[in-house]
């Protein structure tokens, strides 16, 4: 079979049949298609795909070899268990926006030049903009559009460097970009943009939580990976990405520990895992790059996974506050259970699937003599462990009861969650399978007796710590509250700005137009008064004083006369 | 809020239990520790190689960061409906 028909068609296009299709066909159809994708990603060689001429340009719509392929793979994975996971939901326009969301980030993935890439990049904006407006709650709309800003905003940055490069390099081919030219830095920033980079990451935060329950499963796999596997593409060994990457790492960890909303929480450690594949990538050694993408993989299925348990949490319990929940797990120890399987897998304890794929870029970290670097992924390493491993699962489902009583999650869901749980245990046990898909070959050895004893102590000192915080009452109670985060700068500052602004505008026009007014009346109400009797147009002249001022004429005449 | 009633009693609910369960933790705790006095563990940094490091590192950098977070509420922290007014 040759490869010439873009796979992302089949979502794309597939999708477009969902809301003529009755109830039953309609979820197998949807349950189809990512399968279907597969096997046909299974059964195309290697190879550039799918090349179209136009305007002297080769665009390549199919660029398969292993990076593109191990991309592939985990987003179908990631829209069949989401479509799963999804499975319940009545309202069609999820589905569609959902699985064209889906597509258009396989399309990237295998688009084979920037322009293809572009195309994509948008179409993935503007279709999962809809899985956040679909929760149709008060604040679905404004946070929408300061998601979908933020999204087209990279595609502008993605555009323009683009064209730059183009007129630079003449070609469009999407490999290797580098930092060398305002092309790769246009560039940087637009994938940096959908990798979260430091101030660029707000949108994750704000958007995220605010989706509804299954389309931040959705979310949580796409939009961010995407832009890892661009940066793994375009920009490996990029020294800078270290730095940015430790950071990413590192400073979200303070937020998830006081913030209060549980999916908020996991978009912080979004943020924090995604800093340790950027550190990978910005390293660019075959280890980094191999545990880069490997991290990717494994964290797309184990951050889906704990976005499902809260989502299953968010529409049964009918809030997701850390400050409202508790003790859940009577009501839904199956949804516990799974979580608790996620939040192994992130915090990486042996025989989960972050062991075997954080280790690599610690490891590729160390080989490269980065101590500093090292200590704060270790520091992150423990704090991740803190807040998604123990925070999560503990307020959610165990802590101070909360009386909440409600139903397991649905069915469907917890398939979803299950299939999940299960190869995150997997990858964990036999990474093997997963270290085959990798780019680079693998020489690597997760299991030795050394990093099993390492990292167990290390996690298993942070659970010490957190149950001495915990019973000595020094740990910060979870609290309905915000925290300000970089968002604030455009939601409160430059907003407060223009406001300022625009009340000063209208109270200097307020000014000058008062003074205008008072001027006005005064020059009318002097015209009034001379028409009046005792005005000057109106007063009686003496004839006297006119032959006077005659006779004053008459005299001046005379004298400039005599001196003329 | 107090749990319904009629709920059922769970092995988590007696507050002794969950102290067992913290006393345990202390016991595991030890035991890895006492892991490395038999095994030389292999590190790619020699710092790492001391006794105890990655117990006292996650120990110190989890209550660091729990402190230095309470301490960034006083900053950050804003009414729920902060955004809204």
């Amino acid at each position: 079979m040759t490869g010439n028909f873009p796979v992302a068609f089949v979502l794309i296009f597939g999708a477009a049949l969902i809301p003529f299709l009755p109830g039953l066909l309609r979820k197998a159809w949807m349950l189809a298609l990512p399968v279907i994708a597969f096997a046909y990603l299974l059964a195309i060689p290697h190879g550039l795909h799918g090349q179209v001429e136009l305007l002297g340009q080769t665009l390549t719509l199919m660029r398969v070899d292993k990076l593109s392929l191990l991309f592939g793979y985990i987003f179908l994975l990631a829209a069949l268990l989401s479509v799963i996971y999804a499975l319940h939901v009545d309202d069609t326009m999820q589905h569609v926006a959902g699985l064209v969301y889906a597509g258009s980030a396989l399309g990237a993935v295998f688009a084979g030049d920037l322009m293809t890439l572009f195309l994509y990049w948008e179409l993935t904006a503007v279709s999962s903009v809809l899985l956040v407006w679909a929760r149709r709650g008060e604040h679905s709309a404004a946070t929408g559009m300061r998601y979908v800003i933020w999204q087209l905003l990279s595609g502008m940055f993605l555009l323009a460097g683009a064209l730059l490069h183009w007129r630079a390099t003449g070609s469009l081919e999407f490999s290797h970009i580098g930092l060398s030219n305002t092309a790769g830095l246009l560039i940087l920033i637009g994938f940096g943009i959908k990798s979260a980079f430091p101030f660029m990451h707000n949108w994750l935060m704000d958007a995220y939580p605010e989706a509804t329950p299954t389309g931040t499963v959705f979310l949580s796999a796409f939009t961010t990976k995407l832009g890892i596997y661009a940066l793994a593409r375009g920009f490996a060994g990029t020294e800078e990405l270290v730095w940015i990457g430790t950071l990413m790492a590192a400073f979200p960890i303070f937020y998830a520990v006081i913030e209060n909303d549980l999916r908020r929480v996991l978009a912080y450690s979004m943020n924090n895992q995604l800093g340790f594949m950027v550190v990978g990538i910005g390293i660019g050694t075959e280890l980094a790059i191999n545990g880069a993408v490997a991290h990717a993989f494994a964290d797309i299925i184990f951050k889906g996974l704990l976005f499902m348990s809260m989502g299953a949490v968010l529409l049964r319990a009918g809030t997701i506050k850390g400050s409202e929940l508790g003790g859940l797990y009577k009501s839904m120890p199956w949804t516990a259970g799974f979580c608790i399987v996620g939040a192994a897998s992130i915090s990486a304890f042996p025989l989960f699937s972050g062991f075997v794929t954080k280790s690599m870029i610690m490891s590729a970290a160390a080989l490269e003599g980065m101590t500093f670097n090292w200590l704060v992924l270790l520091f992150a390493s423990a704090g991740v462990f803190h807040h998604a491993g123990i925070k999560i699962p503990y307020f959610a489902f165990f802590g101070h009861d909360s009386g909440i009583r409600c139903a397991e999650a649905p069915r469907n869901m917890l398939v979803a969650m299950a299939i999940a749980a299960a190869l995150c245990i997997g990858i964990g046990v036999f990474p093997g399978a997963l270290y085959a898909l990798l780019p680079y070959a693998v020489d690597y050895v997760p299991y030795t007796a050394s990093h099993v004893v390492a990292q167990t102590q290390l996690l298993f000192f942070s659970a010490l710590a957190f149950a001495v915080l915990m019973r000595t009452g020094i740990y910060p109670p979870e609290l309905r509250s915000v925290n300000l985060d970089s968002d604030w700068f455009y939601r409160k500052a430059a907003f407060g700005f223009a406001t300022s602004f625009r009340e000063a505008l209208a109270a200097t026009r307020a000014g000058f137009t008062e003074i205008l007014e008072v001027r006005r009346l005064a020059i009318a109400d002097f015209l009034v008064r001379q028409r009046r009797p005792e005005g000057m147009l109106m007063r009686s002249w003496p004839t006297g004083s006119m032959a006077l001022w005659v006779m004053v004429m008459l005299l001046a005449n005379l004298v400039f006369y005599y001196l003329g | 809020m107090t749990p319904p009633a009629d709920s059922k009693k769970y092995w988590l609910d007696d507050p002794l239990n969950v102290s067992k369960l913290f006393k345990g933790l202390w016991i595991v705790c030890g035991l890895l520790i006492a892991i490395d006095l038999f095994l030389h563990r292999h590190e790619d940094f020699e710092f790492a190689t001391v006794f105890g490091f990655h117990g006292a590192y996650g120990f110190f950098a989890c209550v660091a960061l729990v402190l230095a977070a309470k301490q960034l509420r006083r900053i950050l922290m804003r009414d729920e409906d902060y955004y809204d007014r």
